[in-house]
């Protein structure tokens, strides 16, 4: 149990996948810069990370390694990834078409959001087991979710700053997301992870 | 090498197939045409088209009810429905009104007497007033419509044109059917009347 719990906390924190292990960083800049947008974003990309995390593990074990296919993984990954954000584009569409406008392109962008198939690919390479998939893949999320969310408030805020001229707009967005990312790797004392 | 192949298939086959049921499943209610026709209507919800509003009228236009009922938006508003629509632009209905310069409702204040009848007229919420006490109208929310002047028991809502100032001055756009690049020119008769010339 506490193994599980030093996962969640180990992949929400210390290694936090946008901050620590730089994946993701296209949604992390792109849609930081509205609160509430990051909020729908976060919810739409737990969603998709957890679930294809799972389903990719499933794939692989069930499926893939039976049938001497491992060197099938990516392309498969893909196709699991792809299918879990139409469904999900689907399902915020018919749920709130509200959120579907604000979040507009960024939610079929899940599809190339590095994170959700750098975490089905780990996966494998960490050799987790169904449940660790499962937690592994909602820690990332929630990690991801975290970060932005942290990092859009801290935009909105920058938005109003009185920013020098050359540093505003991207420029002082990334400078930011340096010194963001400086702060998470204190965490790297945290929890070891072997 | 085959199973490699078949099982991409089976797994690309599955995939597809669920995505068709969610598609059907979660088909979102609404027509998103109808979103792009009330884009395009002027939004003076004024009712001249003989529908109360302007969202019902897109869904009639969409359901196949002609382009030409909406006096306010005038020509450019049938032009750009008709190029959304993809059908040919028709003169604007003169039984729903004519078009006319843009104006604004002005309450003569020292005549109103309060009694409140053009805040329910108005369907943009652009008059301010209580019951007894002088009403006024917004200019800026004000969009034209006509609909206060009639239910005013003492008459002194005037319709006032839009003044032309600096900011809102523009050019008249070219009339239909004149070239001004050689792109403009229809295809067709014209060039082969030319070449045989």
């Amino acid at each position: 149990m506490s193994d599980y719990l030093l996962l969640l906390v180990g992949t929400i924190l210390v290694n936090n996948f946008v901050l620590v292990q730089f994946l993701g960083l296209c949604p992390f800049m792109g849609v930081s810069s509205k609160l509430e947008t990051a909020v729908g974003m976060s919810a739409a990309t737990t969603f998709v990370l957890t679930l294809s995390s799972v389903a990719s593990y499933v794939i692989y074990t069930w499926l893939l390694e039976p049938l001497g296919l491992i060197y099938l993984k990516t392309i498969s990954f893909i196709l699991v990834i792809a299918f879990m954000v139409q469904f999900t584009e689907m399902l915020v569409r018919k749920t709130s078409p509200l959120l579907y406008r604000v979040l507009g392109i960024f939610l079929p962008l899940i599809t190339t959001n590095c994170a959700v198939l750098g975490v089905a690919l780990l996966n494998i390479s960490r050799q987790n087991s169904l449940i660790e998939s499962f937690l592994y893949g909602f820690g990332a999320a929630i990690g991801f979710s975290l970060v932005l969310i942290l990092f859009a408030a801290m935009r909105e805020r920058l938005a109003v700053a009185d920013v020098p001229v050359p540093f505003q707009g991207a420029a002082i967005g990334l400078v930011a997301a340096g010194i963001m990312s400086l702060a998470f790797m204190g965490f790297s004392g945290l929890v070891t992870l072997g | 090498m085959w199973i490699a192949i078949v099982t991409l298939l089976i797994l690309a086959a599955i995939f597809g197939g669920l995505l068709g049921f969610a598609s059907v499943r979660f088909r979102p209610e609404g027509n998103p045409i109808v979103d792009n026709i009330d884009e395009i209507l002027p939004q003076t919800q004024c009712g001249q088209c003989g529908y109360p509003g302007c969202r019902p009228y897109a869904e009639a236009i969409a359901g196949g009810d002609k382009i030409n009922k909406c006096p306010p938006g005038g020509e450019a508003t049938i032009q750009a429905l008709a190029d959304l629509l993809d059908v040919e632009p028709e003169p604007l209905d003169a039984e729903h009104g004519e078009e006319k310069t843009r104006t604004v409702a002005v309450i003569r204040e020292d005549e109103c007497i309060g009694c409140t009848k053009c805040i329910q007229a108005c369907p943009v919420d652009a008059i301010l007033g209580a019951a007894k006490q002088m009403h006024t109208v917004i200019e800026s929310e004000c969009t034209g419509c006509d609909l206060c002047v009639e239910p005013c028991p003492v008459d002194c809502i005037d319709m006032v044109p839009v003044e032309m100032t600096m900011r809102s001055w523009h050019w008249d756009k070219p009339a239909p059917g004149v070239n001004l690049i050689a792109t403009d020119r229809p295809r067709g008769l014209e060039q082969k009347g030319e070449r045989a010339a």
